[in-house]
């Protein structure tokens, strides 16, 4: 692969990733709940993606181009937090209100909710649902001949659910070439393994058979996420990058550990993560 | 008297193809069932703007869902029993938890799917439906009101859900009719007794009254096409008046129109109310008049259970007259 960013630029995305890692651990640990090993594992994903690959607008609806914005649907949206601190990198809303998340009365709900903050495209939290509202998000902008993309980023546990085969049959069968997902494949589930608790096996297989272009990638590794996503951009089919990631990445006692899928830090162990992400 | 029955499904259909034309926006999608609920007719006009999403539910509701994000405005069908069952968490948590621009129209519902049998009567989708937050729940009872139904989901904003009767339907409304999204309508004005139906039993409830007037008991009949938002105000103005009130539905007891009828007056102006409707059983194969007839709700056996009711039924206005 062709290295697009110079030694430089990437230190600064991951002088970005690890800042956003930390208000993600700072907001769990406020929360006392919440979930950091799959936001972890996707965080790295979410800052190529928002600051560097997608078109979006943090003023939404004051922006005359709005319309003309990609998508980006969290359909696992338990890693809500590592959205948040995205969007408030990217000026949707001030950071001291990452602190609101999960709290009574905030825009920050435990899973997001499209009708309280501006920048969330649709209600998510249930898993399967994402790749089929992507459909027909990349329906619809087709009918419109706007040339945006649709973005859909699904859980590696998730692939149990049934919608999401159903999805991947109409992306093919509607030759949705502005549909891009992702697979977080950090192979844990709140269960244990992936491959324990219902083995999914071959995804890159599963999802060529059904038609789809598949790329397979390290999902901590910014030049693979960026040229993959770039590459993702001119694919003449829908599109998944499967993302080989850490559940709990950058956190050394929470790596590849599945109890840390929905548990907040404690005081202690806020310190030592924070002390991992100077 | 001859009644010329309709199909309401080619309504809904022709309806679409209508709307279609006076706005782009409207999409429609059905799920491998195109030639039943009659979608194929805007599916003929605008193949562009009609997907059939195969025999996936799931992913036919959270697709409409994608589409109004995008500002369409889908119009979703297939058979009541897999559109309020199979589909029932996305339309829960995506659909109206996004309180997104989608129109469900449902055909298939109640016992009068008939030779299908149990599998395919949906007699629990008012209930389902009713019990989500954003959602408008609509039964109509024949062709005009059905038309008019659709054409109101289609101006107003959010998820609505239309159920649309499989068997034709007789005409009960003349052209002057209104549908009124906060209005019951009352069909006849009477002081005995309240009868209050909706969709494929309100003719048989108004047959029921003609029998029940020949005996004497003068029977108020009182339309509820909008089953939610329920207009209260009709209901508890009804009940005020006759004190006895029997609801009618092409439904389980639990949960639909009767349900509600007694939600309404059990904290507004509590009477007695007898819920006819099925029930809490599964259905069989038949023909539709078979079956209206075997669960009871057929005109005859209206009346029947409705004058039982009333001959053990001391409260009642009317007892001196049975």
């Amino acid at each position: 692969m062709n290295t697009k960013f110079s030694e430089t630029e990437i230190k600064e995305i991951e002088k970005v990733s690890k800042k956003l890692r930390r208000e993600i651990l700072e907001m769990i640990h406020n929360a006392k709940s919440g979930h950091p090993g799959g936001s972890l594992s996707c965080i790295d994903i979410l800052n190529v993606l928002y600051t560097k690959c997608m078109k979006h607008y943090p003023e939404c609806e004051k922006n005359p181009d709005y319309k003309n914005r990609d998508r980006f649907i969290l359909s696992k949206g338990h890693a809500s937090a590592a959205l948040y601190a995205v969007l408030s990198h990217c000026g949707y809303f001030k950071e001291d209100e990452l602190m609101t998340f999960r709290k009574f009365g905030s825009r920050l709900q435990g899973h997001p909710c499209c009708n309280k903050l501006n920048g969330i495209e649709v209600s998510t939290g249930s898993l399967g649902q994402g790749l089929s509202i992507g459909c027909g998000m990349a329906l619809g902008l087709r009918l419109d001949n706007i040339k945006s993309k649709v973005y859909v980023y699904m859980g590696d546990g998730e692939l149990e659910e049934g919608n999401v085969w159903e999805a991947a049959m109409n992306a093919s069968h509607n030759k949705l070439n502005n549909l891009i997902a992702f697979v977080d494949r950090n192979r844990l589930q709140i269960d244990g393994s992936t491959e324990k608790v219902k083995s999914i096996g071959n995804i890159n297989e599963k999802f060529k058979a059904f038609g789809w272009n598949t790329l397979e990638i390290d999902g901590h590794n910014i030049n693979e996420i960026y040229e993959a996503i770039e590459q993702a951009k001119q694919s003449d089919k829908p599109v998944v990058i499967i993302a080989n990631t850490i559940k709990g990445k950058g956190i050394s006692f929470m790596e590849n550990n599945p109890n840390w899928h929905g548990k907040a830090p404690n005081d202690e162990e806020l310190k030592l993560a924070l002390q991992e992400l100077k | 008297m001859t009644r010329e029955y309709k199909s309401v499904r080619s309504a809904y259909g022709n309806t679409l193809k209508e709307l279609g034309r006076e706005n782009k926006n409207i999409v429609v999608l059905d799920a491998d069932l195109s030639c039943s609920t009659q979608t194929q007719i805007f599916a003929k006009e605008f193949p562009d703007r009609f997907f059939n999403a195969g025999i996936a539910e799931q992913d036919l509701m959270t697709t409409a869902a994608g589409l109004a994000c995008t500002g369409k405005i889908p119009f979703v069908s297939t058979f009541a029993i897999f559109a309020s069952g199979r589909a029932w968490e996305q339309i829960r948590n995506t659909i109206c938890y996004s309180n997104l621009n989608v129109k469900i129209a449902a055909t298939h519902g109640g016992i009068t799917v008939g030779e299908d049998g149990a599998s395919h009567q949906a007699l629990e989708d008012i209930s389902l439906m009713r019990s989500i937050p954003n959602m408008t729940v609509i039964v109509p009872a024949d062709e005009k009101e059905t038309i008019q139904a659709v054409k109101y989901a289609a101006s107003v904003y959010g998820p609505v859900y239309i159920r649309i009767a499989r068997t034709n339907l007789p005409d009960i409304f003349d052209s002057s009719y209104k549908f009124n999204i906060n209005k019951a309508v009352i069909m006849q004005k009477g002081t005995d007794i309240s009868l209050i139906s909706n969709g494929e039993t309100l003719v048989e409830t108004m047959d029921c009254a003609k029998i029940l007037s020949e005996k004497g008991i003068n029977a108020e009949i009182i339309n509820v096409p909008v089953v939610k938002p329920i207009d209260s105000d009709t209901i508890i103005s009804s009940a005020k008046k006759t004190n006895r009130v029997f609801t009618i539905e092409n439904h389980s007891v639990i949960g639909g129109l009767g349900s509600a009828v007694c939600e309404v007056l059990s904290e507004n102006y509590p009477v007695k109310i007898t819920r006819i409707g099925i029930n809490d059983q599964f259905g069989q194969s038949g023909t539709a008049k078979e079956l209206m007839n075997y669960y009871g709700l057929s005109a005859e056996k209206l009346t029947e259970k409705i004058m039982g009711q009333l001959k053990n039924d001391t409260t009642a206005k009317c007892i001196q007259k049975i």
